[in-house]
């Protein structure tokens, strides 16, 4: 998978699974702050990466992942 | 003690999503009831429900908020948002003072089987996702409620079977009574998913007459086969006289009598007769009216030969000779369990303000327990200005309602 269908995949879930508005997302879009994302819809995420990209993202790996660039980063790392 | 009156009222039922729709048809005594046929594939022996309409509230509530509504959580917003609508109460008064909120609800099958079948397949509670715990407890209705509409007051919720919605609005009628809250948001809610009723047809208690839907639920009716399941939420407000006054709302009933009772019997699933009475003669003197001052009771009557006879032998002990003209909405609605109790308030209190009572229909051929009630087997047009409500449920638990008119 390239970073471009990361990306449309993280951008498809982001947008119909969390309903979050598309002018919200851009690379340095902050997770919390622009995206609205809160530590519940976390415990959300973690299942929806989990169907989509095949691994389970740990918490201590998603310190300092806080942008929507930094987060899609993290997806392509693990699934190198 | 406080005066205990009703300002606002929702409906989210088989027979409309809104007053006026559901007025419409327990005036016309149309059924509410149809078939689905996943039920049979899934298992089911019998796949007659309530059509109950799903609600969209994308749009209506922000995501942070709706994620954890279950099915009837969301019937019962929808329901609690026109009941505020109607009692004037908006977002500033919500922030300023401090409202209760009551709702009965004994099940939330769908999350909690969804969560086991992922828990069977994975074996990893992260993988659950955050919705499930707030959509599989019973109190989903009520701890989401008191969150959307960020509420102060009392929050929990009734389980009490079938008679769940009924006992809510008799707290929430002894919290203000007592001068323990001024306003309560109450009511009652029931899933209709395909979970939702398995253990339930599992007795076979459910009408099979598959072939004719508006005919299968015939309370009081000697060729009844069983009871037919059914869903939504109603909610009312309920406030405290003085409080509604110096509001200015608009004042649409008066609560005046709750009875409870238990039956005492041993058998789980049977209603008793003596149970049945202990709960009308103790909402009836505590609204201090006797048999001659009821005008309508809305019987619990399901369609089941027990629980009809049961409920039948108690009315006519209370009742005969006397005017009450008697029904049971169930007939068109089937039977909303969870939600029954408030629902039938709601419905009562329609047909208080349209001056009529809502037929009991399929009432062909009444069994031999009823043939001394005045039942109204067709639409009555009539003044009514006291209601008696009876609703029933599993383990014995009863409670009746007096509703008035308020002048």
């Amino acid at each position: 998978m390239n970073r471009a269908e990361i990306e449309a995949k993280v951008k498809d879930f982001l947008i119909n699974e969390l309903e979050i508005e598309e002018e919200n997302i851009f690379p340095d879009a902050k997770l919390k702050d622009d995206m609205g994302i809160d530590s519940l819809d976390f415990v959300d995420i973690v299942v929806i990466v989990e169907r989509n990209f095949g691994f389970k993202i740990k918490a201590e790996e998603m310190v300092g992942v806080n942008t929507y660039a930094k987060f899609c980063d993290y997806i392509e790392n693990k699934i190198k | 003690m406080k005066r205990v009156v009703i300002t606002g009222m929702g409906i989210w039922s088989c027979l409309g999503t809104s007053i006026e729709e559901v007025k419409d048809s327990l005036y016309n005594g149309k059924s509410g009831i149809g078939i689905e046929e996943d039920r049979l594939k899934y298992g089911y022996q019998s796949a007659l429900t309530g059509i109950v309409k799903k609600p969209v509230l994308k749009g209506l509530i922000d995501r942070h908020l709706r994620r954890g509504l279950s099915e009837e959580a969301e019937y019962a917003f929808m329901a609690s948002s026109e009941a505020f609508r109607m009692a004037g109460i908006d977002e500033s008064y919500l922030d300023a003072n401090e409202v209760g909120c009551i709702f009965g609800n004994d099940s939330s099958a769908k999350p909690v089987i969804e969560a086991a079948k992922i828990m069977d397949e994975k074996h990893d509670t992260e993988l659950l996702g955050q919705s499930f715990i707030f959509q599989a407890m019973n109190s989903t209705v009520t701890m989401n409620l008191s969150t959307i509409f960020r509420l102060k007051g009392a929050n929990f919720t009734i389980s009490a079977a079938c008679a769940s919605g009924s006992h809510s609005i008799g707290l929430a009628y002894m919290l203000i009574r007592n001068g323990l809250q001024d306003v309560v948001l109450c009511g009652g809610a029931q899933e209709t998913n395909l979970y939702s009723m398995a253990s339930f047809d599992a007795l076979g208690a459910f009408s099979k007459n598959m072939d004719n839907p508006a005919e299968a639920s015939r309370p009081f009716d000697r060729d009844r086969d069983g009871l037919v399941p059914s869903g939504g939420a109603a909610a009312l407000i309920l406030e405290d006289y003085d409080h509604a006054i110096a509001r200015g709302a608009t004042i649409i009933a008066e609560v005046t009598g709750y009875g409870f009772s238990s039956n005492g019997t041993s058998v789980i699933s049977q209603p008793s007769d003596e149970g049945c009475l202990r709960a009308m003669k103790r909402a009836m003197e505590d609204a201090g009216v006797t048999a001659s001052d009821i005008d309508y009771i809305n019987a619990h009557a399901t369609s089941t030969k027990q629980g009809d006879m049961f409920e039948a032998m108690a009315i006519d002990k209370l009742f005969r000779g006397e005017h009450a003209l008697v029904s049971s909405t169930k007939s068109m609605t089937g039977h909303e369990c969870w939600m029954a109790g408030a629902s039938e308030v709601v419905y009562s209190i329609i047909m208080m303000q349209n001056n009529f009572v809502a037929p009991n229909i399929n009432l062909k051929n009444r069994d031999e327990f009823s043939e001394h009630l005045n039942l109204a087997a067709e639409t009555v047009d009539t003044e009514i200005n006291t209601v008696l409500s009876n609703s029933f449920g599993f383990g014995g638990t009863n409670s009746a309602l007096v509703i008035k008119k308020f002048v």
